[in-house]
C-alpha cells in the first residue's frame, strides 16, 4: 500500500508543483531572455527586476473571465485543454531525474516509447480546439499544427531508433546507465540524431522558426484563439510544460542525463561531489535557454518550407542515420 | 520492473493530472467575473461578424499528410524492437532491416515521385 501507492503520489505532487513553478518562472524567463536579446528591460514593475511577475500572471489568468463562444461545440471545448494539458504532464512520469528510484516516478521497460505515445495524444487537444471553436482562424491553425506535429514526429520517432540502437534499451533509466557503461554521452556518438531530435523538438512544442500554427500576422492567435481565462492557461501551460519535457528527455537522451561531464575521466570524480540532479537541471535549463535564444533570432518558415524540412530531409537523414548505426554496430 | 505493478504510479499521474486541470478549472470559475456581452460571444474574426460556418472545406494535402504519417509511423514503431535487441540478432538482424528499410525507401520515394510530399 505504502509503495504501491502514497509514495508515488507524494512523488507525482512533489513533481506536479515544481513544473507548474517552473513553467511560470520560465514564463518570465523567455520574456527576460527576449528582451534582453532586443535590448529592452522586459517586466520590471512588479517586484525588483519584475520577479514577481512569474506569480502574478497565474494569479491574473485564474481571475479572467472564461468565455464560451455560442457557435462552439461546449463539451469539445472544454476539453480539449484538458486533453491537450494531462499528456504534457503525464510525460513527466518516465524523466529521471537521478539514478535513485527517488527521482522518479516510474521506470517503465518501454519509457522512451511511452514518452513519444502521451506527448503525440497532445495532438488531439489542439485539433479538438480548433474544431470545436467553430472559428476560422483556430480551425486553420488546429489543422496546420497537426500537420505539423505529425510530420516531425516520424522524423524524431526515426532519429531514436538509431539512438535505441546504440542504447540497447528503452528504459529512460537505461539509457542513462549506458552511457555511464560507455563512459560517453550519446550526443558524442549520435550528433547526427541530436541535431535531428533537436528540430524536431522544436517543430513539436511549435516553437520558432516552426511557430507556424500560432502565427500571429496570419492566424492571430493559433488554435487558442477562442479561448480565454482559465482554460487559455491550461494550454499554456501544456505547451511550456512540453518545451521543458522536451529539454529533460533531449538532456537525458544526449547529454547523459544526471551524470557529469566525461563520465569516463577519472580526474574529473570531485564533479560528482555535485548531486546529479542538479546537473540535470543544469542541461534542462540550458536547453530551455537555448530554446528561447532560438525564438529570439530567427524568422519563421513559410508552411511549404516546414514542410519540406520534415518529409524530405529530416526523414532521409533520420533513415540514412539508422542503416549506418546498425553496419557500424554489427561489423564494429 | 517488468510487471504490470511499474504502471500503477503512471496511472495516478494520470489521475493527479486530470483532477488538476478539472481542479483549476473549477476554482476558476468560482473566483472569475463573468459579464454577459452578445459581440464577445461570437467567434473572433478581426470584428467583422463571421457570415459563413468557419468548418468550410479545407485542403486535400492534410489527409493525404495524416496517412503517410500513419503508415510511416507505423513503419517506425516496428524498428523499436528491433533496435533494443540488435546486439543478439547481430548481422542476421541488420540484413533483415536493410531489407525492411530499402521496402520503406521504396515506398518513400513513389511517395516523393508522385509529389505527395510537395505542398505547393
Amino acid at each position: 500500500m505504502l509503495d504501491t501507492f502514497i509514495i508515488p503520489l507524494l512523488k507525482i505532487v512533489v513533481l506536479l508543483n515544481a513544473i507548474l513553478i517552473s513553467v511560470t518562472f520560465m514564463v518570465l524567463m523567455e520574456r527576460k531572455v527576449i528582451a534582453w536579446a532586443q535590448s529592452r528591460l522586459g517586466p520590471m514593475r512588479v517586484g525588483p527586476y519584475g520577479v514577481l511577475q512569474a506569480i502574478v500572471d497565474p494569479i491574473k489568468l485564474i481571475l479572467k473571465e472564461d468565455i464560451t463562444p455560442v457557435k462552439a461545440d461546449k463539451m469539445l471545448f472544454s476539453l480539449a485543454p484538458i486533453l491537450s494539458l494531462v499528456p504534457a504532464l503525464v510525460a513527466f512520469a518516465v524523466v529521471p531525474f537521478g539514478g535513485d528510484e527517488l527521482f522518479y516516478v516510474a521506470d517503465i521497460n518501454v519509457g522512451l516509447l511511452f514518452f513519444l505515445s502521451v506527448t503525440s495524444i497532445g495532438v488531439y487537444g489542439i485539433i479538438l480546439a480548433g474544431w470545436a471553436s467553430n472559428s476560422k482562424y483556430p480551425l486553420l491553425a488546429s489543422l496546420r499544427a497537426s500537420a505539423q506535429l505529425i510530420s516531425y514526429e516520424i522524423a524524431v520517432t526515426m532519429t531514436l531508433v538509431s539512438l535505441i540502437l546504440t542504447a540497447g534499451t528503452l528504459s529512460m533509466v537505461g539509457i542513462v546507465e549506458a552511457q555511464l557503461t560507455d563512459g560517453v554521452w550519446y550526443g558524442f556518438v549520435q550528433p547526427v540524431a541530436f541535431v535531428l531530435v533537436l528540430i524536431g523538438g522544436l517543430a513539436e512544442t511549435n516553437r520558432v522558426p516552426f511557430d507556424l500554427p500560432e502565427a500571429e500576422t496570419e492566424l492571430t492567435g493559433g488554435f487558442h484563439t477562442e479561448y480565454s481565462g482559465m482554460r487559455f492557461s491550461l494550454f499554456f501551460l501544456a505547451e511550456y510544460a512540453n518545451i521543458i519535457v522536451i529539454s529533460a528527455v533531449t538532456a537525458i537522451l544526449f547529454f547523459g542525463g544526471w551524470l557529469r561531464p566525461f563520465p569516463n575521466v577519472e580526474a574529473l570524480a570531485f564533479l560528482d561531489l555535485i548531486p546529479g540532479w542538479i546537473w540535470l537541471f543544469s542541461k534542462i535549463f540550458l536547453f530551455l535557454y537555448l530554446f528561447m535564444w532560438i525564438r529570439a533570432t530567427l524568422p519563421r518558415y513559410r508552411y511549404d518550407q516546414l514542410m519540406r524540412i520534415g518529409w524530405k530531409l529530416l526523414i532521409p537523414i533520420a533513415l540514412a542515420n539508422i542503416v549506418v548505426t546498425g553496419i557500424v554496430k554489427v561489423l564494429v | 520492473m517488468d510487471s504490470i505493478e511499474a504502471y500503477v504510479p503512471i496511472l495516478l499521474f494520470v489521475l493527479v493530472a486530470t483532477g488538476f486541470a478539472l481542479f483549476t478549472l473549477i476554482v476558476s470559475a468560482l473566483v472569475s467575473s463573468s459579464k454577459y456581452n452578445k459581440v464577445k460571444l461570437e467567434p473572433y474574426e478581426c470584428g467583422i461578424e463571421p457570415e459563413t460556418d468557419a468548418r468550410d472545406r479545407y485542403s486535400v494535402r492534410y489527409y493525404l499528410i495524416a496517412m503517410l504519417f500513419v503508415i510511416f509511423d507505423v513503419e517506425t514503431v516496428f524498428m523499436f524492437p528491433w533496435a533494443v535487441i540488435m546486439d543478439e540478432l547481430a548481422l542476421f538482424g541488420l540484413i533483415e532491416m536493410l531489407v525492411f528499410i530499402f521496402i520503406l525507401v521504396l515506398g518513400y520515394v513513389y511517395a516523393w515521385r508522385k509529389g505527395a510530399l510537395e505542398w505547393v
